[in-house]
């Protein structure tokens, strides 16, 4: 039985996660809103913490936070043309974000996305690259198709690692991704490359009916609306299908699961070649909406800040919508910000590890507060 | 044809030297991480830490102009960066896994944060043993030449496993990392053990750091490093938590990292990029053959979450 090999309990983090989403409160509607309403405050209020840490980092470096976080405001949500920018900068975070969310409520903790998103972008470039005169209509679901069957097939491939042999789902997705990118550099340099691309190795440009453009009356490309939608599909998909109540079923009590009958093996693959066609899918929309080619650009870290996304919507996939717009404003600063005060670019990645650091601390703070906890009122 | 020519005996040769160069920030990673996971606990931010270790040794040797201050500071940032891995997981419901995946990203970016003057700037290297000084060929010469760290690192390594195998302390890490209840009954405190593993762990990330930086490839460039910190971890478990294996495990590791650059030296730089993900690939292969759903792995300590 080959279900029977997915016994091994998953790490405890993802699993309170799962836990608390998959089993409703015994008490009530109105213990269900405090629940609801712990699991919007504490991360509201450990992004609040994080924040305020930045700002003392930067105190003690002798820089101002209230500048810092005026100009993240202005640059990143103060105009329309602002908000513009951090909507298209949101679009492949949403959806890299998707790809820790989704084996995330079945217990596994994937961190290799960027690997999807890399060989996503690869597989639409190529493909756009062979059929150039193919219309948009055609051609655009083809490449988006490739992409996620590439991405699908790579985060698949380790969740069938983690069911069939065991092996430990973090580490291997993360090597992964650096066999992707050495995958990506090869065939971009190699057989996939275009002889015109000097300075850059890329694909051949993809022909303008295949780049897919902004949304309308807009400048905001159409990543950023498939990655909302792709958001609200998931969210569906988990909350409100019996394949979702199974799989966080399995991200709650793997052995409950299996007494119950569920395939667990078929829902961990099948949930992690999910998450992996949407990170396969962001990669898609940075060569057709962004870069025009698939080339070394795609590997920008936009797995690794899907990490955080997730982990602060607590892999809920309408709850990454605002924190993916969040993030992807603070992302937009980054370039105002060096300008300003003088600071360098990776400013931004040391305030995504101050925000990372003090979610996780959070976890601590579940069922510590009483006033969270309706049935406890009474009580001394 | 010249007589230093040794043609295609260059790529053995090359992957040799390449082999002892590569291996040593591997097998300092690996033993820190060996000692961390015996504790019963993981550190995955080991590659954030490696990183900022690497930054903070460059910086300082520069700023000293004595590369020993640098391995120092870096083995500090890195005895912190575990200390503070430590700390938070011993908080109740925080998950050692999540906080290493965040400590990564943190130590990197703290790195690149603070490195940024020290790109340009060239600090002083760690010097080098010539073992190789007896034969006429350059060749042999390079491959034999081998840094003071990587002798410091394979007796690091003898040292952790005499005092994992005959010692006191060994036992009391053992046995906090086997069961938290029979160390709560001997009456150790299993959190300040665990939280001293990590700190002593992260200290020996910290000095691989600083010999990337400051010996092979000997610069400071926030490509630094290529995964070394993570395949370390998988490394341990190939190595079943035993320090003499992580040695011979790193240098294994080390050789398939020099493969790429020794085919490349005699002429073949065709697929160059897929040789340079050999240690990726051979990683994945060894965790793959080396894991079961059904057994539990030998060697593993019974508290640590990956192999649960």
């Amino acid at each position: 039985m080959s279900d029977q090999a997915a016994a091994s309990p998953r790490s405890p983090a993802a699993q309170s996660v799962a836990q608390v989403a998959a089993v409703p409160a015994a008490s009530g509607s109105l213990a269900r809103w405090a629940r609801r309403l712990e699991a919007a405050v504490l991360p509201l209020g450990a992004l609040i913490v994080g924040l305020a840490a930045f700002g003392l980092f930067l105190l003690a470096l002798g820089k101002s936070p209230a500048e810092f976080y005026g100009l993240v405001y202005k640059a990143g949500f103060g105009t329309w043309f602002s908000w513009q920018n951090t909507l298209s900068r949101a679009a492949p975070l949403l959806l890299a974000a998707l790809c820790v969310a989704l084996p995330a409520r079945l217990g596994l903790m994937i961190i290799g996305g960027e690997g999807a998103i890399v060989l996503g972008g690869v597989a639409a470039g190529g493909l756009g690259a062979a059929i150039p005169g193919a219309p948009a209509v055609i051609g655009v679901p083809l490449m988006a198709l490739a992409a996620m069957l590439a991405g699908g097939a790579w985060i698949g491939a380790v969740g069938a690692l983690r069911q069939k042999r065991g092996v430990n789902e973090t580490i291997s997705s993360l090597l992964m991704a650096y066999i992707a990118i050495a995958l990506m550099n090869h065939l971009v340099e190699g057989p996939l490359r275009d002889p015109a691309s000097l300075n850059k190795p890329s694909t051949a440009p993809l022909a303008e009916p295949l780049r897919i453009g902004d949304l309308p009356g807009m400048d905001v490309h159409w990543g950023f609306a498939i990655g909302v939608i792709c958001c609200v599909i998931a969210w569906v998909l988990i909350e409100k299908t019996t394949w979702g109540f199974a799989a966080r079923l399995v991200g709650g009590n793997v052995r409950a699961a299996q007494i119950q009958g569920l395939p667990v093996g078929r829902l961990l693959i099948g949930f992690t070649a999910l998450g992996g066609a949407f990170a396969g899918l962001a990669g898609m929309i940075e060569v057709s909406a962004v870069q025009g080619s698939a080339n070394g650009s795609l590997a920008a870290g936009y797995g690794y800040a899907g990490i955080l996304v997730a982990f602060l919507a607590r892999h809920n996939g309408l709850a990454i919508i605002p924190v993916a717009i969040l993030i992807g404003g603070m992302e937009a600063s980054s370039g105002l910000v060096q300008r300003r005060m003088d600071l360098p670019d990776a400013t931004v990645l040391v305030l995504e590890g101050f925000v990372f650091v003090a979610i996780l601390l959070s976890e601590t703070f579940y069922g510590r507060f009483r006033i969270f906890a309706p049935e406890r009122w009474s009580q001394k | 044809m010249n007589e230093t020519d040794i043609g295609y005996w260059g790529v053995p040769l090359a992957i040799l030297g390449g082999a002892i160069r590569v291996s040593t920030p591997f097998l300092f990673v690996s033993l820190g991480e060996c000692l961390t996971e015996r504790s019963g606990r993981i550190n995955l931010g080991l590659e954030g830490t490696l990183v900022f270790g690497a930054m903070a040794g460059y910086a300082i040797a520069y700023e000293t102009g004595n590369p020993w201050a640098g391995v120092l500071a870096a083995a500090l940032a890195g005895a912190l960066f575990g200390l503070v891995h430590g700390l938070m997981c011993s908080l109740p419901r925080v998950n050692d896994i999540a906080i290493g995946i965040a400590l990564m990203l943190f130590g990197m970016g703290l790195a690149f944060f603070f490195g940024k003057p020290y790109i340009q700037p060239v600090a002083p290297d760690l010097p080098a043993i010539e073992l190789g000084s007896w034969s006429s060929y350059p060749q042999v010469q390079a491959a034999l030449r081998v840094n003071v760290l990587f002798v410091i690192g394979a007796v690091l390594a003898v040292v952790l496993w005499w005092v994992f195998r005959a010692t006191k302390v060994g036992l009391i890490v053992r046995v906090v990392g086997d069961s938290t209840d029979a160390a709560r009954a001997m009456g150790l405190r299993p959190n300040r053990i665990r939280i001293a593993s990590t700190a002593v762990g992260g200290a020996s990330a910290g000095v691989a750091g600083a010999y990337l930086s400051l010996y092979y490839p000997g610069s400071w460039n926030e490509g630094i490093s290529s995964g070394q910190g993570l395949m370390a971890v998988a490394l341990v478990i190939f190595a079943r938590w035993n320090p003499i294996q992580c040695f011979g495990a790193a240098l294994l590791f080390g050789g398939a990292g020099a493969l790429g650059p020794a085919l490349q030296s005699v002429g073949i730089t065709s697929g160059y990029y897929l040789f340079y993900a050999a240690p990726y690939v051979l990683t994945l292969g060894m965790l793959i053959a080396t894991s079961s759903t059904t057994r539990a792995m030998s060697g593993a300590p019974g508290e640590l979450s990956i192999t649960k």
